[in-house]
């Protein structure tokens, strides 16, 4: 009784025709041919690959890694000499892109948010100066910022000689910190006895202040009582790390950087290429956060701000309680993907010189082992990995910012 | 009730008071003050100190220019003249202009083919920019590609001209076919009837290489300013098609057409472009047959072409699911296959959403186009660094190069930005 309008309910038998005529199996025939190009393209450019290699006697091995590097890197975080291997100077610059990625995001942020935060204010010069900011940073090029950066202060800063004599020429500021043309100097931390649990203590007491926060926080939306968060913040922060300094004998002291022969020695050093790199990712970032910051809190209609002053709020709390955790939710996103920016915009450290791992991996182990591609796929699998553990982190935070939707 | 009224009260007076101006703190410039720079002490203390940094960023900034010193062919003179006073050496600019805008290899009687061709650039991408001029001029816009090759790269126009007519030819193919048996038909013979003419046309240009022939200049020789326009209008053209189609992809139900987008996608955003750079240097020669030998401008502009396109994508595919769902299901209903439903109902609507977006990856495309001089090609940044600052004529220079470049940058990425905005204000059809 199959009618002839009907194909397929009567005629359960299957004819070519339907691989392309039938939705049904159109999508796998689609399907079929797209795996069967892409196996051929990838089989075609494998196969150039193997010709290619086997032309100029080369061959695809990972040996390099294990061998001596013989190249010095400035800038040391962990334990590294010429002698060590390829795959050690890589993860020194691993470390080193890690230094300056999160150096930058930090100040990035904190600039972002002040600059959006200006830009909104009804104070007309400071709302003009900060668009002019954005604007300016926002349509250069970030290697242009770099090497301005870096340019104008190896040529504006004296060089270490000139802090030498009686009368000399620059000085130290506070005798702390020196400004030179080789990089600036600060004072580091010298760990005496006891040291450790100084440092817990200040550790403890940074938990004990977001431990607070929360507390008071949730004591505020359960009963409604308010308690007074900044100064408490203030104590808990700085009170038992004091405490426990006097108390341990001032187990940590400061070590100023000193001038000694041709350079300074003890103290941190802070190499130009470091402090370009930083200041130019993270003024050149904070400009597109300032704009993300605005949009999100523009985004929250003013109905919201008028409906929490009608219910009798102050200004500082519509902000914290209203404002800021709905717009949160429109800047996390972008944030984001400018942490992202950052970490790869990191990579132009070469310009500069900074030993990142562009530097070390893909630039001096690679032309001197001349293992161009494992070098660059190696690259690219680090920062694969750090962006996409930074979008998994901030993606957690998101989430727990996300509008709860029933 | 008047009268009783009159006669209780001594006075009452029958006109009206005029009316007082306001207060001389409550007008004209002193309100506006008051309001924008004086309003609560936090401000007046933001004003205050915004003012004193401007006032020392001038006093700082203003001799540099007033002092500027202009025609002298080294930093060494410069310096002699200014005579240890503050002031810029903007004879850099003057000296070494023409590389920073072409290059150093660029031929300097054949500067006026890549003005013409950045000026026929504003001219021919205005109908696109510009829905309110008549449509006609977009077959300007489609003929530019051909013609600014010709005029940047030289040689015959036969080249330009018979990859146009494979093109036109493919078109009218495309046409045919699509309407006898589908798009993926059309497409077919798009592909086909464009070879067989590009086949025919090589022969044809390569038998009369003479043919109202432009000194030809070889990609290696593009440089300066002029090369990173070059690039970011060639990348960001090619990455929108592309773009698009990875776009759709992702949005597909098939899984494995999904699958490898979300990869491709997901890959080149994960990894700066320095890396991609560093591919089209060193790496990406191997892909391809032995023997090829492809421009190293060729292969930047596969690298950086691929690279927007994720970006782009991304975009579109925002704005591709800000559709309502109706919209797809408005065009299943009339009966469209899938490309006539993208076609005609969902792209139109998509791209529109997305052109904002879309401009800021173009904007952010053309500052990367930057990245380029650490390759050692010698864009804008490449010709500063590598041959003027190390020069021994201006080396020790770099507030007016850089400055210069800024500049430059600055100009192109802020028309640019602007224009995105008033194409945002007129597209808002929403009443707010």
């Amino acid at each position: 009784m199959s009618t002839i309008s009907d194909p397929g309910a009567g005629n359960d038998g299957f004819r070519i025709g339907m691989l392309i005529n039938d939705t049904r199996y159109r999508s796998y025939t689609f399907q079929f041919l797209a795996l069967l190009a892409l196996i051929f393209g990838i089989g075609y450019l494998i196969s150039n690959l193997l010709a290619n290699l086997a032309a100029n006697g080369l061959n695809i091995s990972w040996a390099f890694l294990g061998e001596p590097a013989g190249y010095d890197i400035n800038q040391r975080p962990i334990e590294y000499t010429s002698q060590s291997t390829h795959a050690r100077a890589s993860i020194v610059g691993a470390i080193n892109t890690l230094i300056v990625a999160f150096l930058a995001c930090i100040s990035a942020t904190v600039l972002g948010i002040i600059a959006g935060v200006l830009r909104l204010s009804n104070n007309w010069i400071v709302s003009k100066l900060m668009s002019i900011y954005v604007e300016a940073f926002r349509n250069v090029p970030v290697l242009i910022w770099i090497l301005i950066i870096f340019l104008a202060m190896s040529n504006a800063f004296p060089q270490p000689r000139d802090f030498r004599g009686d009368d000399p020429v620059a000085s130290m500021w506070f005798d702390a910190v020196a400004f030179t043309n080789r990089g600036v100097y600060i004072p580091s931390f010298v760990n005496g006895e006891g040291s450790g649990i100084f440092w817990l203590v200040v550790l403890a007491s940074i938990v004990g202040v977001f431990a607070y926060r929360r507390y008071a926080r949730s004591l505020l939306y359960s009963t409604g009582r308010l308690l007074p968060t900044g100064w408490p913040s203030l104590a808990i922060l700085i009170a038992p790390g004091l405490l426990a300094f006097f108390a341990l004998g001032q187990p940590v002291s400061l070590q100023y950087p000193e001038l000694r022969g041709f350079n300074f020695r003890d103290g941190i050093h802070l190499r130009l290429s470091l402090i370009a790199l930083w200041f130019a990712l993270a003024i050149y970032t904070g400009a597109f956060i300032a704009e993300n910051v605005r949009a999100g809190i523009q985004a929250i209609s003013k109905g919201q701000t008028e409906a929490a002053a009608a219910l009798g709020m102050r200004p500082g709390r519509i902000m914290n309680l209203v404002i800021l955790p709905q717009a949160l939710r429109v800047i996390i996103p972008p944030l984001i993907s400018q942490y992202l920016n950052i970490t790869k915009n990191s990579s132009l450290a070469i310009a500069v010189g900074y030993m990142d791992i562009t530097g070390t991996l893909g630039g001096i182990t690679l032309n001197q082992t001349g293992r161009a591609i494992e070098s660059i796929l190696l690259l690219m699998l680090f920062y694969l990995i750090v962006s996409l553990s930074i979008s998994a982190i901030m993606n957690v935070y998101n989430n727990s910012v996300k509008l709860k939707e029933r | 009730m008047s009268d009783t009224h009159a006669q209780t009260v001594a006075f009452v007076r029958e006109t009206q008071i005029p009316p007082a101006p306001p207060p001389a703190t409550e007008t004209g410039v002193i309100k506006w003050v008051r309001e924008n720079l004086f309003s609560s002490w936090v401000n007046s203390i933001l004003t205050i100190l915004s003012i004193y940094f401007i006032v020392r960023g001038v006093i700082a900034v203003y001799p540099w220019f007033a002092n500027g010193v202009w025609g002298t062919s080294d930093l060494a003179t410069c310096r002699q003249i200014l005579d240890g006073a503050t002031g810029a050496c903007f004879s850099v600019l003057q000296d070494r202009w023409r590389q920073m805008i072409f290059g150093i290899a660029y031929p300097d009687d054949q500067y006026w083919r890549p003005l013409l061709a950045f000026a026929l650039l504003l001219v021919c991408v205005a109908p696109v920019l510009f829905s309110k001029l008549p449509r006609k001029l977009l077959i300007l816009s489609a003929l530019y590609p051909f013609l600014a090759y010709w005029l940047i790269w030289g040689g015959t126009i036969m080249i330009p001209i018979m990859v146009m007519v494979g093109f036109v030819a493919g078109y009218y193919a495309f046409t045919w076919a699509e309407r006898a048996s589908g798009f993926a038909a059309g497409l077919a013979s798009f592909v086909v009837t464009a070879s067989v003419v590009w086949f025919i046309g090589g022969l044809i240009s390569g038998a009369m290489p003479g043919f109202i022939a432009l000194q030809e200049v070889p990609s290696r020789d593009m440089g300066g300013f002029m090369l990173n326009m070059i690039l970011g209008t060639i990348c960001v053209s090619l990455s929108l098609p592309l773009g698009i189609v990875l776009a759709l992809g992702r949005q597909s139900s098939m899984p494995i057409i999904k699958g490898i987008c979300v990869v491709f996608i997901e890959f080149i955003r994960g990894v700066p472009l320095i890396t991609l750079l560093f591919v089209a240097n060193v790496v990406l020669a191997y892909f391809f047959p032995p023997g090829t030998n492809l421009d190293l401008i060729l292969r930047v502009i596969i690298m950086i072409t691929m690279f927007s396109a994720a970006y782009i994508a991304e975009v579109i595919r925002g704005g591709l699911a800000a559709l309502p769902k109706g919209q797809y299901e408005a065009g299943d209903s009339l009966g469209l296959n899938y490309s006539q439903s993208m076609r005609l109902i969902i792209l139109p609507q998509a791209l529109k959403i997305s052109i904002p977006g879309i401009v800021n990856v173009a904007v952010g495309l053309f500052k990367d186009t930057t990245l380029v001089s650490v390759i050692s090609m010698f864009d804008l940044v490449g010709v500063l660094r590598g041959p003027i600052l190390s020069s021994t004529a201006w080396t020790g220079i770099y507030w007016e190069a850089f400055g210069f470049a800024a500049l430059l940058f600055f100009v192109v990425c802020y028309g640019i930005s602007q224009y995105s905005q008033w194409l945002e204000r007129q597209l808002r059809t929403d009443h707010r």
